[in-house]
């Protein structure tokens, strides 16, 4: 079989669809795919960009991967561009001099950012938002600045904004157009927009043209506008649209645009024969389509009439919904009311700053656009609303107006999309073909995305395509059965409000209240344990708790493979003093227990047997230790670095706050084990971003991450709010673990938690920064009693001789359990193997 | 040993152990019947006491004494504290890996006493 060889230009997020498409498709054998990208790795998802200046990492932004290219025959060469296309010996040659025929040759070079031609825009500090790269150069250049500029007031340069203010810099926008957002917002929407975004600290100047960078007096630059006013500045990020990177079809005999674009007809054909230009370097019907959505579909569209299909590109829907620095905007369809005879209905709400605007057809029957902001909820039914020109109801101003009982106004029942409707943009996928993924078995969002990739773009659509898969498991009968055992008909989040609500205190209340019969079980005993702990904080081993309690609890060690336990006491944020080190020493030395540094910055010691625990943990906490609840889903460590008290390059005290922190939260009980971090600098020594909690230092306070996982399933955290000082850094931290506590699943870590909380992290804000539920005085109020009544427990089993009874291996006897066997490796023991045991290699004696 | 089903009427022998004050309801605590490690349990809510072998064939270890008593459907179990394999304290069958069965052993309480017997 003959294979026809593509060669694709460019390997960003549309020249990587393209190629994915291929390769994924039932005649990916027929082709073989070659690949130049000038750019130094291949695609990356630029739509996420900013998430880069939050935390993620190169590595999570990636697309594909070398291997994944290689392993499906993809030949790819980074750091080359092609310069020269020979359309009749069918050869492209690139800047590093390599020639190589093509069948078919596909233009996706996309564009490139739109700087105005202002004297003095080529100085060093002034720069573009569109790369890694250039993500790279902004923060380098935010390091040695105070000030920085965004010119352009539109997506990207929001955007661009929001990463400046997170580099701690006093941020100014600067937009030629009298709005922000002036493509997508009306007048009312582009205003409300502005007194957001000024409120949190963004300096916005409309109406600024600028016509010189020279200089500046007090900082490096000023610009100098033409209406006479000046700015002054340290930096500069030009982010003033994009424009088509059209030079290699230009210089090449390719038809463009009188503006700018590659020319190309419904099949994504240019004006040279086997010639193919997709994304935001071709121009269709006079327009450059600058979002990813129509990108991708142009991708699909090419590869369909190489393969000989006739799908066409006929336009697409610009509408879009985003949050920029932290705000919600949408722009539907007609935004700005051109239509002839198009009508508008407004609602303002200048109290909760809400602005909605519906534009319908002349007869009020249709949907033409709308515009949101500051509550974008109604996004995805307005957005299928006017693509699938579905009727709309009788008084249209009940889509945008609040219902009376104050919750979101009339949404459409999703049973009224058609089949066809698209939900997802990004990824082209239909409501049928959520129907379709239920019924052949998926039942959470997760294995929704797995199988049809809806949501894994931009997320925007993640609200209906929920609710499509809910009505649709509805539909087949399907009841989620989130059951915490046979025990309870209630899920562990249930337990906990009715736990909290009703009072109740022990698990034999709980269950005869609230139970199906039966005596419970390890799965719902330690559960509802754990609850109990949490908002009533008793003494974890009373006698109505003790049968509650899991393998590490129980005897509040954590138990190795040999039943032994190993012992860990709190070292608050990793600081020892040498004589508690040597107490710790002592300790080891005398019961011969092996001894390891653990990641959390403290010190585990193995091997101590049942009876020797209260000894050991008496000569502890007579030295001033106190239990380090290694054993507990609970607070384990603040793990810190050194910070400004010694560190030269430390902004805060961070060892200081990890203490604080730690003894503020040492012994809450909660759903799973609980891990922070705190980093002096922005170097982040402490790792802060892959702990539950990340707290990270900054000139003016604090940033709070929440939510990280190192682990089996990394995650770096989310950042939840920035400059706090140390008064509401606490109040947040309180509300976020005790909503944590009070809605999460059983063993579920908080990582896991924000994945599956509706509404993800915009939503916990929401509670917690804007107490949009009014609970967060409560949550405040459970924190603070909960933390009143903490007891270091060891201290309190050594103090009770009748609890004391319980650590000895036998009820009835001295003697030691006698399965115990050690070897002895790097000079410490360890427990023997199952092969050393059978070869008698002697064991060590284990007295004390 | 052939029929697991225990009543007391087959011990031989009787051990005395502890005092039941000395067992906190809903736990267990593990004995030394003869040279044999004993785990003894108390539920308190079915005013019962049981007794199977300590040593846990899959963890390979004395550490049963240690685990969650529970339900599962009928069967009254102790979830090893280490792997969390079920053991049925009346039979002493693992609910999981049929092939580990540990014995179980008749126990008795005379007055405050508590009593495992043996053969």
């Amino acid at each position: 079989m003959t294979t026809e060889r593509i060669i694709v230009v460019g390997n960003g997020m549309v020249g990587h669809k393209f190629i994915d498409t291929v390769i994924n498709s039932d005649n990916a054998e027929k082709f073989e795919i070659v690949t130049f990208s000038e750019e130094p790795r291949l695609a990356y998802d630029r739509v996420k960009l900013s998430a880069y200046f939050s935390g993620s990492s190169v590595d999570d932004l990636m697309l594909t991967s070398e291997e994944h290219y290689q392993s499906a025959g993809v030949v790819y060469t980074l750091n080359d561009k092609v310069v020269e296309i020979d359309g009749d010996a069918k050869t492209v040659t690139t800047a590093a001099g390599k020639v190589e025929g093509y069948d078919k040759l596909v233009l996706a070079t996309g564009s490139f950012p739109f700087v105005p031609p202002i004297p003095g825009k080529d100085q060093p500090h002034c720069l573009v938002y569109r790369t890694i790269e250039d993500l790279e150069e902004i923060t380098a250049s935010a390091q040695e600045s105070k000030v920085g500029v965004v010119v352009g007031g539109g997506l990207l340069g929001l955007e661009a904004a929001n990463a400046l203010k997170n580099l701690g810099l006093e941020t100014h926008v600067v937009e030629f157009a009298p709005r922000l957002m002036a493509v997508q917002l009306d007048e009312g929407g582009g205003d409300l927009l502005r007194r957001k975004i000024e409120s949190l600290d963004v300096n916005v100047h409309t109406e600024k043209n600028t016509k010189n960078i020279g200089a500046g007096k007090k900082r490096r630059y000023v610009m100098e506008f033409t209406d006479g006013s000046e700015l002054e500045t340290d930096m500069i990020v030009f982010s003033a649209g994009i424009r088509p990177q059209d030079e290699l079809a230009r210089n090449n005999g390719i038809d463009i645009g009188e503006r700018g674009g590659i020319v190309v007809d419904n099949f994504c054909r240019t004006s040279v024969e086997d010639v193919y230009a997709i994304g935001e370097c071709a121009l269709w019907d006079g327009k450059i389509f600058g979002l990813v959505a129509p990108g991708y579909h142009m991708a699909k569209v090419a590869y369909s009439h190489i393969n000989g299909s006739s799908d066409q590109f006929t336009g697409a829907d610009m509408s879009t919904k985003l949050k920029l620095l932290g705000v919600d905007v949408a722009s539907i369809g007609d935004a700005h009311a051109r239509t002839p005879g198009a009508q508008t209905y407004t609602y303002e709400d200048g109290v909760n700053e809400v602005y909605k605007r519906i534009i319908v057809s002349e007869d009020g029957k249709k949907l033409l656009g709308a515009v949101l902001v500051g509550d974008a909820e109604a996004y995805g039914t307005l957005q299928q609303m006017c693509v699938n020109d579905m009727a709309l109801p009788d008084s249209p101003e009940q889509l945008i107006l609040p219902a009376s009982d104050g919750s979101a106004g009339a949404s459409m029942g999703v049973d009224a999309l058609p089949d066809t409707a698209q939900l997802c943009s990004c990824l082209d996928v239909t409501k049928g073909d959520i129907v379709d993924a239920v019924q052949g078995g998926c039942c959470s969002m997760g294995d929704i995305k797995d199988k049809t990739g809806a949501s894994t773009g931009c997320g925007g659509c993640a609200a209906l395509v929920k609710s499509v898969m809910d009505k649709e498991l509805e539909n087949l009968g399907v009841e989620v059965n989130n059951h915490l055992c046979e025990h309870f008909a209630y899920s562990r989040a249930e337990l906990a409000d009715i736990v909290r609500v009703k009072k109740i205190e022990s698990f034999d209340a709980l269950l005869d209240s609230h139970g199906q019969g039966g005596l419970g079980c390890e799965i719902c005993k330690p559960a509802v344990g754990s609850i109990l702990a949490s908002f009533w904080n008793d003494y974890v081993l009373e006698d109505k708790h003790m049968g509650l309690q899991d393998t590490n609890d129980i005897y509040l060690g954590n138990m190795q493979k040999d039943g032994t336990y190993s012992i860990v006491p709190r070292v608050a944020g990793g600081e020892i003093t040498p004589d508690k080190l040597i107490v710790l020493g002592q300790v080891a030395k005398e019961f011969n227990l092996y001894t390891k540094v653990t990641g959390g910055q403290r010190i585990d010691l193995f091997g101590a047997q049942l009876h020797e625990l209260p000894t050991i943990w008496k000569q502890l906490v007579d030295a001033g230790f106190e239990t380090g609840h290694a054993y507990g889903k609970s607070l384990r460590t603040v793990k810190s670095c050194v910070g400004s008290t010694w560190c030269r390059y430390g902004v805060q005290d961070s060892v200081g706050m990890a203490i604080a922190l730690e003894n503020r939260y040492k012994g809450v009980r909660s759903p799973h084990k609980i891990k922070f971090g705190v980093s002096g600098c922005t170097r982040e020594c402490a790792e802060a971003q892959s702990k539950d909690f990340g707290i990270i230092a900054t000139e003016n306070g604090w940033n709070l991450y929440v939510c990280g996982n190192g682990g089996m399933r990394p995650r770096h955290a989310d950042l939840f709010a920035t400059d706090l000082d140390d008064e509401t850094l606490v109040k947040y931290i309180d509300r976020v673990m005790m909503f944590y506590i009070r809605t999460a699943d059983r063993l579920q870590r908080t990582s896991v938690w924000l994945e599956n909380l509706e509404g993800g992290l915009d939503y916990l804000r929401d509670v917690v920064i804007n107490d949009k539920l009014s609970i967060a005085q409560e949550l405040e109020d459970n924190m603070t009693s909960n933390i009143g009544k903490y007891q270091c427990e060891w201290k309190t089993t050594i103090e009770s001789p009748e609890k004391l009874k319980r650590f000895r291996h036998f009820i009835n006897s001295e003697k030691q359990d006698e399965n115990l066997a050690y070897v002895v490796e790097r000079d410490q023991r360890r427990p023997a193997n199952e092969t050393e045991r059978e070869n008698q290699i002697p064991a060590v004696e284990v007295t004390v | 040993m052939t029929n697991q089903t225990i009543n007391t009427s087959e011990a031989s022998q009787w051990v005395d152990v502890c005092d039941i004050n000395d067992l906190t309801p809903e736990t267990g605590v593990c004995a030394l019947v003869g040279e044999q490690q004993v785990a003894i349990f108390y539920s308190g809510k079915l005013d019962q006491l049981f007794a199977i072998d300590n040593y846990d064939p899959i963890g390979k270890a004395n550490v049963l004494s240690r685990g969650i008593i529970g339900s599962i459907g009928e069967r009254i179990c102790v979830a090893s504290p280490l792997y969390k394999q079920h053991f049925d304290l009346t039979t002493g069958e693992c609910l999981e890996q049929a092939e580990h069965r540990i014995r179980a052993y008749p126990v008795n309480l005379a007055g405050n006493r508590v009593q495992v017997g043996i053969r």
